[in-house]
């Protein structure tokens, strides 16, 4: 079953007198398991579509499901709940809390979900043992170096276990031993069954996918299986 | 709704705090607009019950009416009669209307040789009837006494005399017990009236005149045509019924329509002091307005704290957007937020306005006459109360409006670049 079905999936912005078409007709289809890295230059489309694959955004025109429910029309509460039920997200610069430690960090989504205290605080702390940062839950961000903060951004993302883990550029900030650790992550990660999309135009970063979707100039120019 | 709760108390903890010295300006703004709104109510508060004060000190529930002329026909007769009634006339109104809380009449002989020793002052002589001294608040300082009824039936020639008078009089002795010349005829007095401060006067001050029973007034000055007659309702409701009936009671024996409303001139007390206190009401207002005004520029500046606040944590608030937090999760913390500021500054307000309230309680009223007549600024629980309302609303609007606009973020565009 395709966790994304997107179909003739447009995007323009309008910003009064210039009207910027990003997406020109975008059909994509990313199957339960897949590891996908979308690659593209900048300026090609990709942030655009990272934001309306993960429901930041939504499209101009044409249909778009994730995990079965449609996303168009709905309230802007009711987004919101879709990007904490269905979408984890991890991003370039991170995006932690800066004055929260990294359980409460972790924490956050499920407090919005409406997940009791104790089995918020549980499951966040299992999840920062499996990114392999049991002994720092209670450090603040500011403690921590690049690749622990994104590691907290990783277990945030999948705190409430979503249908898709989006990951903008998540190594872009590192250097490149970090850069492979988070790497190593996501592979367990897909490993074990999760759903990724990850935009980026690493292209060492897009070979460990299994799927490689270049978009150029608002549409997609190849789709293939990757090398490995 | 508890969920709504949880949440938001959970967001609010754990928001990014402001800077101490913003938080601490902000709290000042507020503090100085809440004592600024305190203190103007205050001083109305008190402005209002001091002059309260002074008007009841003429006395309660009264109506003052001046024999005049008649400015209708009656029965034949024309228009331009003058009235006069006299002592015996009080004993009838008191007949025909009995309801009433009292009745007297009063003679007065202006510029009247009051002589003690070798000094001798020109003053004002009242004769009266002996309920007087209680319905016009002519209370006795300790030692001396209002004269009384058996006075009034003996004719006995006592004088009470008004503070101001009995200091011209005798200076610093004490008068209770000596005898004064009234036009060299010799009188023992009687009692020294309190000291009062008068709002409501008629013929003079309370203060400088000099009161002898009306009975004794007749025997020495041979005439008891009366000045005023007075009346005093048990209610103040009563009054405007009761100036009727009094009309349809005196017009038919003297001889005038009871809808001559000029035939006795009237004061009614109760109907003006009900336009005084309309006119404090309008005062206490106007204050009240300016304070809010005051206190509003405090809500302003914590509004545009709050703004300030929200464009910092724009990324935090793009974070939690894109986390699954809903529109009222977002705004909700921040009017938490400026109401804590707002609660907080005005608590510290409350307390400066008490403190200074209670410091001019130290400023003596008595024979002060700036003070006698503003009174001493006083807070009362409805100040309390109407000021709690302002702030609770100016903190909710001041936290509303920026909130908005943090709920308005697009999280796409502040989640990606430093």
């Amino acid at each position: 079953m395709a966790i994304i079905h997107m179909e003739e999936i447009r995007k323009i912005y309008d910003t009064g007198k210039v009207k910027v078409e990003a997406l020109k007709g975008v059909d994509l289809q990313i199957e339960q398991g897949e590891l996908v890295a979308i690659v593209g230059p900048s300026g090609s489309g990709k942030s655009t579509l990272m934001n309306l694959l993960g429901c930041l955004d939504t499209p101009t025109s044409g249909k778009y499901e994730l995990g079965g429910q449609a996303v168009s029309g709905v309230s802007r509460d009711e987004l919101a709940e879709i990007r904490n039920r269905r979408v984890g997200f991890v991003f370039q610069n991170f995006n932690l809390l800066p004055h929260i430690s990294a359980l409460e960090n972790v924490e956050m989504p499920m407090l919005f979900g409406g997940v009791r205290p104790a089995e918020r605080h549980r499951r966040a702390k299992e999840l920062l043992e499996r990114v392999g940062l049991g002994d720092r839950i209670d450090h603040k961000p500011t403690e921590l170096s690049g690749g622990q903060m994104q590691r907290v951004a990783i277990a945030r993302a999948l705190a409430m276990t979503p249908d898709i883990v989006l990951a903008d550029e998540p190594t872009g900030n590192l250097d490149s031993t970090s850069g492979s650790d988070i790497m190593s992550i996501f592979t367990d990660l897909w490993k074990q069954g999760s759903t990724m999309v990850i935009i980026t135009h690493d292209s060492a970063l897009a070979r460990r996918a299994s799927r490689v979707v270049e978009i150029h100039d608002g549409r997609i120019t190849a789709d293939h299986a990757a090398a490995a | 709704m508890k969920r709504d709760l949880h949440v938001i108390l959970n967001l609010f903890a754990s928001s990014s705090r402001l800077q101490k010295k913003r938080a601490y300006l902000t709290i000042a703004a507020i503090a100085w607009g809440t004592v600024a709104i305190l203190l103007l109510l205050a001083f109305g508060e008190g402005l209002k019950r001091q002059l309260d004060k002074n008007r009841r000190s003429t006395g309660e529930n009264l109506a003052v009416m001046w024999p005049a002329v008649t400015t209708k026909p009656w029965k034949g007769l024309p228009p331009g009669r003058r009235i006069r009634l006299r002592s015996d006339d009080v004993d009838f109104v008191r007949q025909r209307m009995p309801e009433l809380k009292s009745v007297h009449g009063e003679v007065t002989s202006w510029r009247t040789a009051l002589t003690y020793g070798r000094k001798t002052v020109n003053g004002r002589v009242i004769g009266a009837n002996y309920v007087y001294g209680e319905d016009r608040k002519h209370y006795p300082v300790a030692g001396g006494r209002f004269f009384n009824a058996d006075d009034e039936i003996n004719r006995r020639r006592v004088i009470f005399l008004g503070d101001e008078l009995a200091k011209d009089v005798f200076g610093d002795e004490n008068p209770i017990g000596k005898t004064l010349l009234v036009n060299n005829a010799p009188y023992t007095v009687i009692g020294v009236m309190q000291h009062k401060t008068q709002m409501g006067v008629y013929g003079g001050p309370d203060a400088t005149h000099a009161t002898i029973p009306i009975t004794t007034f007749k025997a020495q000055f041979g005439r008891d045509q009366l000045n005023v007659l007075v009346i005093q309702t048990q209610r103040p409701e009563e009054m405007k019924s009761e100036l009727k009936k009094l009309n349809s009671i005196l017009g038919p024996k003297f001889g005038y329509d009871p809808t001559d409303d000029r035939a006795l001139a009237t004061w009614d007390m109760v109907k003006s002091s009900q336009v005084t206190k309309n006119i404090l009401l309008g005062i206490q207002i106007f204050l009240g307005i300016v304070g809010s005004l005051t206190l509003l520029i405090g809500g302003v500046g914590v509004a545009n704290i709050m703004y300030a606040v929200v464009k910092e944590r724009t990324r935090e608030i793009g974070v939690k957007m894109a986390l699954g937090a809903r529109r009222r999760w977002i705004i909700a913390p921040f009017v938490l937020e400026a109401v804590v500021y707002t609660f907080i500054g005005g608590a510290l307000g409350i307390t400066i306005a008490n403190l200074l309230v209670a410091a001019t309680s130290f400023i003596p009223i008595e024979h002060n006459r700036v003070m006698s007549f503003l009174g001493r600024p006083t807070l009362s629980p409805q100040i309390g109360v109407i000021t709690s309302l302002i702030l609770g609303v100016i903190g909710l609007l001041a936290g509303y409006f920026p909130a908005r606009r943090a709920a308005s973020i697009d999280p796409a565009a502040t989640l990606r670049y430093e």
